[in-house]
Formats: C-alpha cells, structure tokens, sequence
C-alpha cells in the first residue's frame, strides 16, 4: 500500500512540474502554431520501453490474442461483454464527478441489468434494451475534463502508451476508486482476489489487442516512425475522449484548423 | 438591353455551375471506383497499381507533403522543394495503396457532409461493418478551393486525423536527427524502395 502510494505522490510531483515548466513563453508560441502539443521529456526511456513492448508482443501478447481471435464467437464476445460489464464499475464514479449524473444513473441501470439478467455481464442485455451507447470513462478523462493538463507522454512497461496524468488517473483505480479491484483484493471474500482483478485486466487487455491485429500489422508496415505514430494515436485519441467528442465531430477537425490554412496562405 | 445583361450574366453564372463538383459526390465517386478496383479478381499488385493512379487523381499529393513537413517547410530551398516532392509522392502511393491493398470490397457511404469556409469541405462517410469488423466512421477533408477539382487532404478515421499522424512521424524523425532534412529524405527513399 505504501508503494502505491509513494508512486501515486511521484506521479502527481511530475505531473504537476510539467504543469510550471509549460507555463513558459513556449506554451503562447505552441498554442498558436500546434495546439496541445505534449512534451515527450522521457523519449529516450519511452523508446527504450517502447522496443521492450514490441519484443513482448511479439514473443507473448500477439501470439496469445491470435489463439484468442480462434476461440468460438460467442465466446470472444462473451468475454468482451464481461470485462466491459466490470468497467461501468470505473466508469460510473466517472460519470460523478464530471457531473454527468443522468449518464450516472444510465450506467448503473445498464450494469444492474448486464450484471443480474445478463449473467455477470456476459450477455449485453442492455444493449437489446435500447440503453444509449456505452461510453467509457477513466479517472486520467476525468483529471482532464478538470483541467489538468496530460504531463508528459510516457510509455509504461507491458501497458504501452500514456501520459503523467493517465498514469495517476490508472493508479487511482487501486487506491480505491474502482470497486471491481476493492471487492477483488480487499473483499474478504473466498471467490474474488487479486489475481481475479489481473487476470480480468489481462483479459481486457488480450481482447484488445486481438481486436487490433491488422490494424496494428498495417500500421507498423506503413510508418516511417512507428513509435511517433503510437504516440500520435495515442495522443490524439486521448484528446477525443477527454473532450467528449464523437469521433467524426467537427470540433475534432477543426483543431487542426490553423495549421491547413497557413498552408494555403503559402 | 437589361434583359439581354440579364440573360448573360445567368449564363455565366450557370457556365460556372457546371463543372463545379460536390464533395460529398467526389468522395461517393472516389469509393466506388477503389472498392471496384478492389473486389476484383487481379493480383494485389495490379490492385496496389491502379489505386496509385487513382490517388494521383483525387489526393492533393503536394499540400498533403507540406503539411505533413509542418514548420520545417519554411526552411526548404526551391531545389529541396522539388526533391522532397517527389519523394513524398513515392513515399506516400506506396504507403496509401498498400494500407488500402488489404480490405476486400470494402463498402462505404456517404452520410453527409459540412462545409468548413471556402477551402475545405468535410465529407462523413461510413465503412460498413462485416463479421470481422465492426463500422468505422470515415471523414474526407476536401479541399475545394477550386470547385471544379476538388481534391482530397486528409482522412480521419474514428476521430483520428492521418495527415496529423504523418506529420507527427516526420517531426520526430527530423528532431531525432537535429532537424537534418536530408534524413528525412533518406527515410522517405528507403520506405518506397523496400
């Protein structure tokens, strides 16, 4: 717990140092020329992670999603019903304290009917149902929908690509914000434990990576700088999310705005 | 007389009505002619050959290329100019009609579209989705600034703009090697000849 807590305290001291250190002149110049561009302070480290990521996949993670792209459709999809089931849990609190209270209450009668009816979540009754589409949300969305800034892009070791902020917001799941790892580690209970709450995360974590399998393939065959494609993704996905956007909507498009029409300027 | 200044100034106004081309009917047009060469029966190679020519259609090659080189542009001498053009044309059919190269008759809708200003017109479209993968939202940056040829600058798949992505590759490598174009050049030549 002590541990958790000291990386917590890390965290939050680089996050909020990268807060200072981008109140400079620089921010003015790159708030006007490139909008929201994260600083990559530990690119070195993050490359040296970044190879030792790729070696992982390759040697582990990619094979195991393959083996799991084979198993029978109902049950890939089962699956993939469950573990989003068990994010609501995350999801919701979520919903709290960026104050969307109605969304709130649609999350909880969506994992009451999922989790009940829904055997544990393995079928989405509420889908059938006609509830509104599932939207996930995190505590790193949430610190960013509060105004804090994303700190410095980081590649964690086996979890990939993420930001000072994201990072803190992940640790506040164990520190007590996510009810599935609460009941899982500190339940006291005979059929949930700690390594119930990681192998759900594995879980999570092998069905999206089955998911991406071409998509990521692709992506790395046709990259000049793959690991500044990830970051980009990564960021840009972030970016959406944090700001509820659709994705498609026009204010994602127009971020970028600027930077088109310097160009026809030319 | 007011009515013959009348009729005139209506048939210059239709005359350049007529060539003038919807975005959202180019995109429509572009799809179809892809997905076509695509569900054929031919060799990914003569697949990969005729997107290429298609791309040089309807893509803004060029200002994709500057854009994707952000401020390091400004920099460049008319010589550097031409070679990286080049470059990045090579770079960027291979790139483009080799990611494209793996959907088989993928099948795209138009769904709508929003004007921007005078330049830019985006167009959302739909990627069908098929028991391997679910729907994907597409959407066309258009460049119409000159209604008669639009031209197509940038695809955002799922919220996440492709020219960003590149220029954010390019960025990175021209930070790694102390902002030496030349290595960029030298990256771009080595992708198209693997």
């Amino acid at each position: 717990m002590y541990k958790k807590f000291a990386i917590s305290l890390i965290s939050i001291f680089l996050l909020s140092s990268n807060a200072f250190s981008a109140s400079d002149g620089e921010l003015k110049l790159s708030e006007n020329e490139q909008p929201k561009k994260i600083k990559d302070c530990f690119e070195k480290l993050n490359k040296i992670t970044f190879s030792f990521n790729q070696g992982l996949d390759k040697a582990l993670i990619k094979p195991i999603a393959k083996g799991y792209k084979k198993l029978p459709d109902p049950l890939q999809k089962g699956t993939s019903n469950a573990v989003k089931n068990l994010s609501t849990l995350v999801t919701i609190p979520n919903n709290v304290l960026q104050g969307d209270i109605k969304l709130a209450a649609i999350n909880t009668g969506r994992l009451v009917v999922n989790s009940t009816i829904g055997l544990l979540g393995i079928i989405d009754v509420a889908n059938k149902m006609g509830f509104p589409k599932y939207v996930k949300e995190d505590y790193g969305q949430t610190l960013g929908a509060w105004g804090v800034g994303p700190g410095c892009y980081i590649v964690l070791p086996v979890l990939g690509p993420s930001t000072v902020r994201d990072t803190v917001g992940s640790f506040a799941n164990v520190m007590g914000g996510d009810p599935w790892y609460n009941a899982s580690a500190h339940g006291n209970n005979e059929f949930l434990s700690e390594s119930v709450y990681m192998t759900s995360k594995a879980l999570s974590g092998i069905e999206f990576r089955a998911n991406n399998i071409e998509s990521l393939d692709n992506l790395e065959k046709n990259s000049v700088d793959f690991y500044a494609s990830v970051k980009s993704l990564y960021l840009q996905d972030r970016e959406n999310k944090i700001e509820n956007q659709n994705r498609g909507n026009i204010e994602v498009i127009y971020k970028n705005e600027e930077d088109w029409e310097e160009l026809d300027s030319q | 007389m007011k009515k013959i200044l009348l009729i005139l100034l209506i048939l210059i106004i239709n005359s350049n009505n007529v060539y003038s081309i919807e975005p959202d009917v180019f995109v429509q047009s572009t799809v179809n002619r892809a997905s076509q060469i695509l569900s054929k029966n031919i060799t990914k190679e003569e697949k990969i050959n005729e997107l290429k020519s298609i791309a040089k259609e309807t893509v803004d090659i060029r200002g994709v290329g500057f854009y994707s080189l952000g401020v390091a542009r400004k920099n460049l001498n008319d010589n550097q100019k031409i070679q990286y053009s080049k470059l990045f044309e090579d770079y960027f059919l291979k790139s483009f009609s080799s990611r494209l190269a793996e959907y088989t008759n993928p099948e795209i809708e138009v769904k709508d579209k929003k004007v921007l200003n005078k330049n830019y017109t985006i167009v959302n479209s739909l990627l069908i989705a098929t028991t391997e993968r679910p729907e994907v939202k597409i959407d066309w940056r258009v460049y119409t600034k000159d209604p008669e040829n639009p031209l197509i600058r940038d695809l955002i798949i799922e919220g996440l703009s492709l020219a960003r992505t590149q220029k954010e590759e390019f960025s990175s490598i021209l930070n790694s090697n102390d902002g030496d174009i030349n290595a960029l050049f030298k990256t771009l030549e080595e992708f198209s000849q693997n």
